[in-house]
């Protein structure tokens, strides 16, 4: 099919960060993208823009990230003339020359010769008790019910898990008048201290994050470091939380609860685009490979952003850029390789500090191994820890694929999104292998569930540049 | 790393008619050594539509079906589990007066094997079955049959011949097999090497390539069938949905999920290279909603295919080598293998063990493609 | 009887729509799971164990938060704007009805 394209056709596929540093970029150049975004508005997560009509300020939004966030926006609606903008619109597969889209519950296909893949994110979720209860959120969630809809999740929050996202939430929901019970990380004091080397290779971001600590603890948010054993009860809600510290236990009355260790990067759909894996020991995650500048082990697909490996939202604009130069550089276009060495210094050095915040925020390590039999780890499907152990046990099995189609783990709508860290650590833990080991989960499309009953627009999207609103 | 063992029997292939095979073999008291390229029952055997039925088969495989018929209702027994086989009914629906003259003939012909069917006229079918919507003529039912999961089965057949004492090596391709007047040698890419006595060729999609090694041609080629399955819903569908040219098929199971297929995906024999297209898929899925009208605002939340063998006349290869004394195929059931499995297996040990089977197998034999026999 | 808690952008015009019959208002602006958790406890059912479930990730990524309208239609609550008129069903386990 790209045969049939006389000029290149690119789309990028996501409007956070990485995204749209990449549209500017090729604009730039010359080219006209077609930028593919779920959201109504572009930003991402972290830049996430509220409706049209919402009265707060950028500051007030994004605090300290304003001006950033402000930058992006603005570059972005400077973009929008010279580019193809699909908002509100899911890739769901990628068939190696189309896209699939849904767009207004109808069905289009979109030829591509060149991909820039940025899909971002989203909070690494561990199982506790109670973890389906209404109430519990991820960390993201409530940022975004903060950010985007000017609501809190609860009245009296506990915030718990690890990173610096559980510190930015807490002072960002305690700054909107939010009362939090308290801010409970699985990590210790000690390995932050440990941390700390690598994390000063960042040291605005670090002196950030040490002013959020002040700050929270200036307004008696309290925080408790070491936290085990995570425990949510309630009846039909979130009614309170239990954990354990140094053998004590502890348990507070809330009604909301926001947890996340970090986050997992969205790999659908370069798993779609035959892109090739590996195992990134840092990530703790399968992820597609990528060279230095973005490019995939397929021709003609980029990765930038948190969307190929977790390095943030800085690290996303660059990479953006970077991997937008690849391609250009990829046509046969000149680039300027004082910026493309720029780019590539300045990604190097937030990888050092990420492997600072690993460091000073380590995911539990423990808790597949005393997670109880009881406790549900696919939301989708109501699929139990003893479930998956039973089939180790009973039917031998090593691998992740093979245990999806046992037990049904990761068969839901989500179709392992939010489950699959979790099961291949309860894998991982009853085989006595590693978390590489295991496998990773096939992709299949469609990336997210869409209903039976989707027209079938007969024009493919390049036919119809006309229409796009 | 190289490794020697033998067995009385060698198999190739991983998938529900090497594993049934197997475990008949074992239940005879054979040794058998079976070597499968990924996992047992990754390809067509664990990610088929799931379909149990007889009906609709050309009548020359009834015989054999009819024998599988009675095997599945002993599976619990056979292999620990009865890995949701339901007896829900098999519905053919036809959209007009032609297609309905073809399930009244089909009737006929059933009957001489012993399969009962049920002809329904549009009324009657609309009462009984009221979530059919209204495109529909009139349909056959067969009341025995039914549908299992694919996934359990295939793995419930391997973890029985396993317990039976088949020595199973999963992560094995099987590279070249060949005789020498006295017995079977087969070296796989890591080294091992298997000496038999006897060979079956269940390799699946990759049986014709094992038969071009024993001198045998045959025409396979490898389909993609499309699937797809929605979230759970209510359940309201009992019997296993088909219709009058397979433009697609549906199947709602006990936790409420519609599986549906229809269509041809896209694929290379490599493994993990299999892929639905969605302009097929959307064709049938717009087929399915016609005639289940609920299903129009289910949530599809997966599609996949896998790699089926299939053959020009869609009957299988079953029965001797016509070259090499020993050898035994079983392939190409082109889309139709998942009910018929069991009786293959035991087919394959009469074989092996006996020299011959009872049920007529006949017209599934590879010399039907030897030079002589394809004229014209 | 309500999870979340409004504490900014008060001043939107308001939207009339319908929560398992009984007529109640939301914020134009307001996604369908901040229209419905600012005055219900929960979005739907799980079809499994019948339990509540009030969504999870706000970014349409863990699919928690599908509900389903009066005549069948899948809504993916975090990310579908909440529209006058709409006829919303949360006490229901999901799944089409004929």
């Amino acid at each position: 099919m790209s045969e049939m394209l006389n000029e290149p056709r690119i789309v990028i596929v996501g409007a956070g960060p990485a995204g749209v540093r990449a549209a500017e970029v090729l604009v730039a150049a010359g080219l006209r993208p077609v930028v593919v975004d779920e959201n109504q508005r572009a930003g991402g997560q972290i830049y996430r823009q509220p409706p049209a009509g919402f009265v707060r300020s950028k500051k007030q939004l994004y605090g300290s990230e304003s001006a950033k966030a402000d930058a992006l926006h603005h570059t972005f609606d400077r973009l929008r003339s010279a580019i193809d903008y699909l908002p509100e619109t899911l890739v769901w597969n990628c068939d190696g020359q189309q896209l699939d889209l849904l767009r207004r519950g109808q069905q289009q296909s979109l030829p591509y010769s060149h991909l820039i893949l940025c899909t971002g994110a989203i909070d690494r979720v561990l199982p506790f008790p109670g973890w389906l209860l209404p109430g519990v959120y991820t960390l993201g969630a409530a940022q975004v019910a903060l950010k985007a809809q000017g609501c809190v999740i609860g009245s009296r929050m506990v915030l718990v898990g690890t990173g610096p996202l559980l510190y930015l939430l807490a002072y960002q929901y305690a700054k909107a008048g939010a009362r939090i019970a308290a801010v409970l990380d699985t990590s210790s004091f000690s390995g932050k201290l440990r941390a700390a080397p690598d994390l000063l290779k960042q040291p605005l971001t670090f002196a950030k994050g040490l002013y959020f600590l002040a700050w929270l603890r200036c307004h008696g948010v309290r925080i408790v470091e070491g936290v085990q054993k995570i425990a949510v009860s309630g009846e039909q809600k979130v009614e309170a939380i239990t954990w354990h510290k140094n053998g004590r236990a502890e348990t507070l009355e809330c009604d909301a609860v926001a947890s996340g260790f970090g986050l997992r990067s969205e790999t659908q759909l370069a798993d779609l685009a035959a892109c090739a894996f590996e195992f990134n020991q840092l990530n703790q995650q399968w992820l597609p490979q990528r060279d230095g500048a973005g490019r995939s082990s397929v021709k003609g697909v980029y990765l930038a952003g948190d969307g190929s490996g977790i390095a943030g939202a800085d690290a996303a604009e660059l990479a953006g850029k970077r991997a937008a130069l690849a391609l250009l550089e990829d046509l046969g276009q000149s680039v300027d390789l004082r910026e493309t060495r720029r780019l590539d210094r300045a990604l190097h050095s937030i990888q050092g500090f990420r492997r600072g915040l690993e460091r000073a925020f380590p995911a539990p390590v423990e808790w597949a191994r005393e997670c109880a039999d009881e406790e549900i780890i696919c939301r989708c499907e109501e699929i139990t820890a003893g479930e998956l152990r039973h089939s180790v046990k009973q039917a031998g099995t090593v691998e992740i694929n093979r245990l999806k189609a046992l037990t049904r783990v990761g068969m839901g709508r989500c179709q392992g999104r939010v489950c699959s860290a979790a099961a291949a650590e309860i894998l991982a833990c009853s085989t006595g292998k590693s978390l590489a080991q295991v496998g990773r989960l096939r992709g299949q499309p469609p990336v997210k569930p869409f209903p039976v009953a989707v027209g079938v627009v007969q024009n493919s999207v390049a036919n119809s540049e006309r229409e796009i609103a | 790393m190289s490794e020697h063992l033998s067995a009385e029997v060698v198999i190739i292939g991983g998938g529900l008619m090497a594993c049934s095979a197997a475990l008949a073999l074992r239940r005879m008291n054979r040794s058998v050594l079976l070597l499968e390229q990924g996992w047992c029952g990754a390809q067509a055997s664990g990610v088929n539509y799931g379909g149990v039925r007889r009906q609709g088969r050309p009548p020359i495989q009834l015989p054999l079906a009819q024998r599988s018929h009675a095997i599945w209702q002993r599976l619990p027994e056979l292999i620990g589990s009865n890995c949701e086989y339901t007896i829900s009914g098999h519905l053919k629906l036809a959209r007009n007066e032609e297609e309905m003259a073809s399930l009244e003939d089909y009737r006929a012909q059933a009957e001489e094997f012993g399969l009962q069917l049920e002809l329904l006229g549009r009324a009657a079918l609309r009462q009984r079955y009221p979530w059919l919507g209204d495109k529909v003529a009139g349909g056959s039912l067969c009341a025995g049959d039914g549908h299992a999961n694919p996934r359990l089965v295939a793995a419930a057949f391997a973890l029985a011949a396993k317990r039976h004492g088949a020595i199973i090596h999963e992560g094995t391709t099987v590279e070249t097999a060949s005789f020498d007047g006295k017995q079977f040698t087969v070296r796989a890419s890591n080294g091992l090497e298997v000496t038999a006595k006897f060979l079956l060729n269940c390799a699946g999609a990759w049986g014709a390539a094992f038969a071009e090694q024993f001198g045998e041609h045959v025409p396979e080629y490898p389909i993609y069938p499309n699937m797809w399955v929605t979230e759970a819903m209510p359940k309201l569908v009992e019997p296993n949905v088909g219709i009058v040219g397979g433009g697609f098929y549906a199947r709602q199971v006990a936790r409420g999920n519609f599986v549906l297929g229809g269509g041809r995906g896209t694929g290379q024999l490599a493994i993990g290279s299999t892929r639905p297209t969605s302009a097929s898929m959307f064709a049938s899925m717009k087929m399915a909603y016609e005639f289940i009208p609920a299903l129009q605002n289910a949530l599809v939340i997966r599609s996949w295919t896998g790699v089926e063998g299939a053959l020009p006349d869609h009957q299988p290869v079953l029965g001797p080598s016509a070259t090499t004394p020993g050898l035994f195929h079983a392939f190409g059931f082109s889309g139709a293998g998942f009910q018929l499995a069991p009786a293959v297996g035991e087919v394959l040990a009469e074989l092996v063990v006996d020299q011959a089977t009872a049920t007529p197998i006949q017209a599934f034999s590879i010399a039907r493609f030897s030079a002589h026999n394809r004229g014209s | 009887m309500s999870l979340f808690t409004r504490v900014a952008e008060t001043q939107r015009a308001s939207i009339t729509f319908s929560l398992d019959g009984r007529s109640v208002t939301a914020l134009a602006g307001d996604t369908v799971l901040t229209a419905v958790l600012t005055q219900a406890d929960s979005l739907r059912l799980s079809e499994f164990s019948g339990k509540p479930r009030a969504g999870f990730c706000l970014i349409g990524a863990c699919q928690d938060c599908w509900m389903r309208t009066e005549d069948g239609q899948p809504v993916r609550a975090c990310s579908t704007e909440i529209q006058s008129g709409m006829r919303l069903l949360s006490a229901v386990s999901g799944g089409a009805r004929e």
